[in-house]
């Protein structure tokens, strides 16, 4: 069979694009898309349902929407468009043609049909269990079927990511190492492959069970084996949308990683420790001893998230550098001062950065604590934490990204002028709201996953504290908010995309590349080290982000010993 | 094409200075990848299944 050999050339950013790539990245780019609608329409449901002063539906329905919100959000849209960021990450940054291009549609066909059935199952209304499925609470059989054809595509196109860049490697496209945007794609299809697998040991016998071929599945291997998978998965999103970040200081800024080598090991840990930390699901759990939950989740886990600490200072002092750089070299901010606040992928990335430290990360430590994790545990402050890291995080990096690519991918303009970068605002900053005063109740013990927290018509009721109420109602209030910014990505997305202003390129042609012969190599602009000369403060190239870490660490120990003493009073020891 | 002037990337079969180990663990994916599914199998899936099975059943 022939290859196709056929590139475009990007006019505006110089990026390589092979053909068959290119249409993989935007169907699964649109697919997502399709995902983050259903995932938001459901939302409405949900919160509105949460948000007790409203209370919109009724028990069985909202546990339906629940459920059907998680998968849309959590699993569809996002690994998606993860599966665009690999072929992006693999043939386009590598210049490299994509290794079987007619495999990763038969995966991406795969995932197409086993979202499709997953959906239909929970629309079934019989498999409310929730994404995470606890047996043994079971649902219909095409509930997990539908998973784990969606994986199998999933793991198709992670072999698809490897085999490219054994082709790129093959027909050099590329000189030395891949560049660290790469080489963070790595990192996610490696941790990808390992979720996958996971998923697949733990699925396929529940999916037998569920047709009745097995007796009895038993819940703690169930909820240790399948978490295996579930953290997993959100680790593939930290090491993906990380990537993104160094990626949008690079296209932003032109911004060089402040040192590759530090960079590279941080993702190493990431690969190293980031996918033990599954074990802080389980640490209310009987039955495992503290020695396999304090081994994986504290000791392995800080390594982990001192990888992330790496990239969430690397990333603000790479742009700290580069706009120095370009003059704003005064004091400790003017560099902040001057960034681009009106443009919508910087805007998009900053928040992203800061409100996944800030919120999903320090919540994330204190929360994976043995000890601590029993005042939260099974409250709306898990929600609230993972609101911040993958909505906050990973969703919000994903959304800067797309208005980077609907120019370059589908070659037309993003639409409705400015509206792109008050997107990002009022998502942003509503969603930080959101997660701040989910954490909030959740901190008074409102518990997550709960249709009615009154109570009403129960002979057994609990009062929770006005306070618990209030933060409740500013949920609800930020909620639609972020539903709002939702919303305007979607109307601007699919609106650009179909009918957006074209943008013409007279001198478009697609190149042929004779067969063994890959477009000549160029150094990929985030491939090369570089030191900021001669800019700085105090000693320091980049003393503002210094600064930042400070206050950083500084609200840290606070936020840590804090709920410390808070725990003292939950659970007295007498 | 012949777009050969950027400078100091060394060429794939002129190596000037040996790769340190660290490097060339970086440079090999299949490595990581090997790395990456047998560090959580062990320390988290088998581990924790080990302590699982041997938990007494209750009569
Ligand atoms: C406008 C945006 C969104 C709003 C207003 C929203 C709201 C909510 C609410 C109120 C809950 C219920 C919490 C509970 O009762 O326990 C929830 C659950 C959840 N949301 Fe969102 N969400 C939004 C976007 C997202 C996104 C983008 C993702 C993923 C990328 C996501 C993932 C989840 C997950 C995984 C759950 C947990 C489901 C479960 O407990 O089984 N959400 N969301
Ligand atoms: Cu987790």
């Amino acid at each position: 069979m022939a290859v196709n050999r056929n590139f475009r050339t990007c006019p505006t950013t110089g990026l390589v694009f092979h053909e068959p790539a290119e249409k993989l990245m935007r169907w699964n780019a649109v697919v997502a898309v399709v995902a983050l609608l259903v995932g938001g329409v459901l939302a409405i449901g949900v919160l509105l349902t949460r948000w007790q002063a409203v209370h919109l539906l009724q028990a069985d329905l909202f546990y339906q929407f629940l459920t059907a919100h998680g998968l849309n959000m959590l699993v569809f849209w996002i690994i998606f468009f993860e599966m665009a960021i690999l072929y992006f990450a693999s043939s386009t940054l590598l210049r490299c043609r994509l290794a079987t291009p007619a495999l990763a549609w038969a995966g991406f066909w795969l995932m197409v049909v086993g979202a499709l059935l997953n959906n239909y199952a929970v629309l079934r209304g019989d498999s409310s269990v929730m994404f995470t499925s606890y047996a043994p609470m079971g649902a219909h059989p095409t509930f997990y079927a539908g998973l784990i054809l969606f994986a199998v595509g999933a793991l198709i196109a992670c072999f698809v990511f490897f085999g490219t860049l054994v082709v790129a490697k093959a027909e050099r496209t590329y000189h030395g190492s891949v560049p660290l945007v790469t080489f963070g794609a790595i990192t996610a299809a490696i941790i990808a492959v390992f979720t996958i697998a996971t998923g697949a040991i733990i699925l396929i016998p529940t999916l037998l069970w569920s047709l009745g071929l097995i007796e009895h599945i038993d819940s703690l291997m169930y909820r240790t084996i399948w978490w295996g998978f579930g953290h997993s998965s959100q680790q593939i999103n930290v090491a993906a949308h990380v990537s993104v970040w160094y990626a949008g200081a690079a296209v932003v800024f032109g911004a060089k990683p402040m040192s590759e080598k530090v960079s590279r090991t941080a993702f190493l840990l990431y690969i190293f420790f980031l996918q033990l930390a599954s074990a802080h699901h389980l640490l209310a759990d009987p039955g495992l001893t503290s020695n396999w939950k304090i081994f994986n989740t504290s000791y392995a886990m800080y390594l982990a998230v001192l990888a992330s600490m790496v990239h969430g200072l690397t990333v603000p002092g790479s742009i700290e550098v580069a706009q120095r750089l370009k003059g704003y070299n005064n004091g400790l901010f003017e560099w902040l001062r001057r960034a681009p606040w009106g443009n919508a992928p910087f805007v998009a990335v900053f928040i992203s950065i800061v409100g996944f430290g800030f919120l999903g990360g320090i919540s994330g430590v204190m929360m994976g604590t043995e000890q601590l994790n029993l005042i939260i545990h099974n409250t709306l402050y898990v929600p609230g934490h993972f609101h911040a890291t993958v909505v906050i995080g990973t969703t919000l990096a994903f959304m800067g990204l797309t208005y980077f690519l609907i120019p370059v991918l589908f070659r037309r303009k993003v639409a409705f002028g400015n509206m792109a970068t008050w997107q990002a605002y009022i998502f942003g900053i509503s969603m930080s709201g959101f997660s701040v005063f989910m954490m909030g109740a959740g901190t008074l013990g409102a518990p997550r996953r709960h249709w009615d927290i009154s109570f009403a018509g129960n002979p057994f009721g609990y009062e929770f504290p006005a306070t618990a109420w209030l933060m409740i109602a500013l949920m609800g209030i930020f909620g639609v908010g972020a539903l709002v910014g939702g919303a305007m990505y979607l109307a601007i997305t699919v609106y650009s995309v179909f009918l957006g202003e074209k943008i013409q390129t007279p001198d478009f042609a697609t190149v042929s590349a004779k067969r063994g012969m890959a477009p000549a190599p160029q150094p990929v602009a985030v491939g090369a080290t570089g030191h900021g000369a001669g800019v700085g403060a105090w000693g320091m190239v980049a003393p503002g982000t210094f600064v930042l870490a400070l206050v950083f660490l500084t609200s840290f120990v606070l936020y840590y010993f804090v709920n410390w003493k808070y725990l003292s009073t939950v659970w007295p020891l007498k | 094409m012949a777009n050969t002037t950027e400078s100091n990337l060394p060429g794939d079969d002129v190596l000037e200075e040996p790769v340190p180990a660290m490097q060339q663990l970086l440079d090999n994916p299949f490595l990581l990848l090997f790395i990456g599914i047998a560090v959580p199998t062990v320390l988290y899936t088998i581990w924790g299944v080990m302590e699982i099975v041997n938990l007494p059943i209750a009569k």
